[in-house]
């Protein structure tokens, strides 16, 4: 029987709890049609972190719009179009070789969605949450991130509304690339500070 | 809370692993919205969760909790109803401890604090919502930025009564919060007005 291809895999428990919610708010007719498709698409494809990269590239090649991201982030960020939930009070930490900034949210899993989207399981469990305000560098070297002692370490815990972004710094020979080909190069982790570029 | 172990940290990972984790999310929007749920009600509606099952579920088992917990709690749905259609348990979340907030006190229009007053949080454990986490509780800091005035979630979570105060990004030691000896290390928490003292 496991083998068959012929029967769809049983749902786990928590399958049909979620089954279970969504059949008795669809009979009290307050699920829309279309809904959860809506915003599968919405985290899956619309939004994420490409929009940040965008957001850091820009910043890298023109010093007045950095300045006016690390002034008001949020206002700078809705330049480029991006802003909403979880968006809408962003403060921009900017990495040097000297300080390294890196984000946390302790109480739950506060992130800045516009710029990032929604954030992974990783920065969402107990792990992450309980260590990176308790030994940030040990954890930071253990995820590959390793950092000299002299460099500051500045933990951001987003424990009440504002969202933070990380500003990484631009890498080595990167002279002459034009905003997208430096905007391929800003990953998520960098953004949320767990890896240097 | 100690000795949870490594990360499991990949650079890259799809945003839902399985498609009832995406249904969950638009469950407890739609719930959310249905019953006018406060930030501070809905975060409350996890940390409301038995301990044990908080530690062993996935993020999105906690959204649903969530989502179930908020309809039964405000009508839309009953306990057996989820029961019965999903042919076993449905667990939710905890009653609500704390007594509702019918009088919020005045809203706070004006910072007590300005950036680099010295500042200790309050140390005070309630039995509701708060968004002050305990790791700083008693613990001396800096004021490192002013933000906004907003809604305090400790209230929101309570009731329909709201009271609006000044926000603080707060600078701490790590070393001094931690009593170690790490070095070069500042956390910033973002707080309250009422969560701090003068230091």
């Amino acid at each position: 029987m496991s083998n068959s291809t012929h029967h769809p895999a049983p749902m786990s428990p928590v399958e049909q709890r979620v089954a279970a919610l969504e059949a008795l708010l669809t009979e009290r007719g307050l699920l829309p049609e279309g809904f959860i498709e809506q915003i599968t698409r919405r985290y899956e494809s619309e939004i994420g972190p490409m929009n940040g990269a965008k957001v850091v590239a820009r910043a890298w090649l023109d010093p007045q719009y950095k300045q006016r991201l690390l002034a008001d982030g949020t206002a700078a960020i809705a330049e480029l179009g991006f802003g909403g939930p979880e968006g809408d009070h962003m403060v921009i930490v900017e990495n040097s070789a000297a300080v390294h900034n890196v984000i946390v949210c302790t109480l739950c899993s506060c992130y800045p969605w516009p710029v990032l989207g929604l954030p992974p399981a990783w920065y969402k469990d107990p792990p992450y949450r309980a260590r990176m305000v308790r030994e940030p560098r040990a954890l930071l070297a253990e995820m590959g991130c390793p950092l000299p002692e002299e460099v500051e370490i500045r933990v951001w815990d987003s424990s009440a509304e504002v969202r933070y972004l990380v500003l990484p710094q631009r890498p080595p020979a990167t002279e002459g690339m034009t905003e997208a080909e430096l905007a391929a190069l800003v990953t998520r982790d960098s953004m949320i500070g767990v890896a240097r570029l | 809370m100690q000795g949870l172990g490594a990360v499991d940290h990949s650079p890259a990972e799809p945003v839902f692993h399985h498609r009832w984790e995406a249904v969950a999310r638009a469950l407890l929007a739609v719930v959310a919205g249905a019953v006018e749920a406060s930030g501070g009600e809905f975060r409350h509606s996890i940390e409301r969760m038995e301990p044990g099952h908080y530690l062993t579920s996935s993020y999105y088992e906690h959204w649903l909790t969530a989502a179930a917990t908020l309809a039964v709690e405000h009508g839309l749905v009953t306990g057996s109803e989820l029961e019965a259609r999903a042919g076993g348990r449905f667990p939710l979340s905890g009653p609500v401890l704390a007594l509702p907030v019918v009088d919020a006190g005045p809203d706070v229009g004006t910072p007590r604090f300005g950036v680099g007053d010295r500042v200790r949080v309050r140390e005070w454990h309630p039995p509701g919502h708060t968004r002050c986490p305990r790791y700083v509780r008693g613990k001396a800091g800096t004021v490192a930025r002013l933000d906004g005035i907003y809604s305090v979630p400790d209230i929101e979570a309570h009731g329909t009564a709201r009271r609006h105060e000044p926000t603080y990004s707060v600078r701490f030691d790590a070393a001094e919060l931690w009593g170690d000896r790490q070095r070069g290390v500042r956390v910033h928490v973002d707080l309250w007005d009422s969560y701090l003292e003068p230091s």
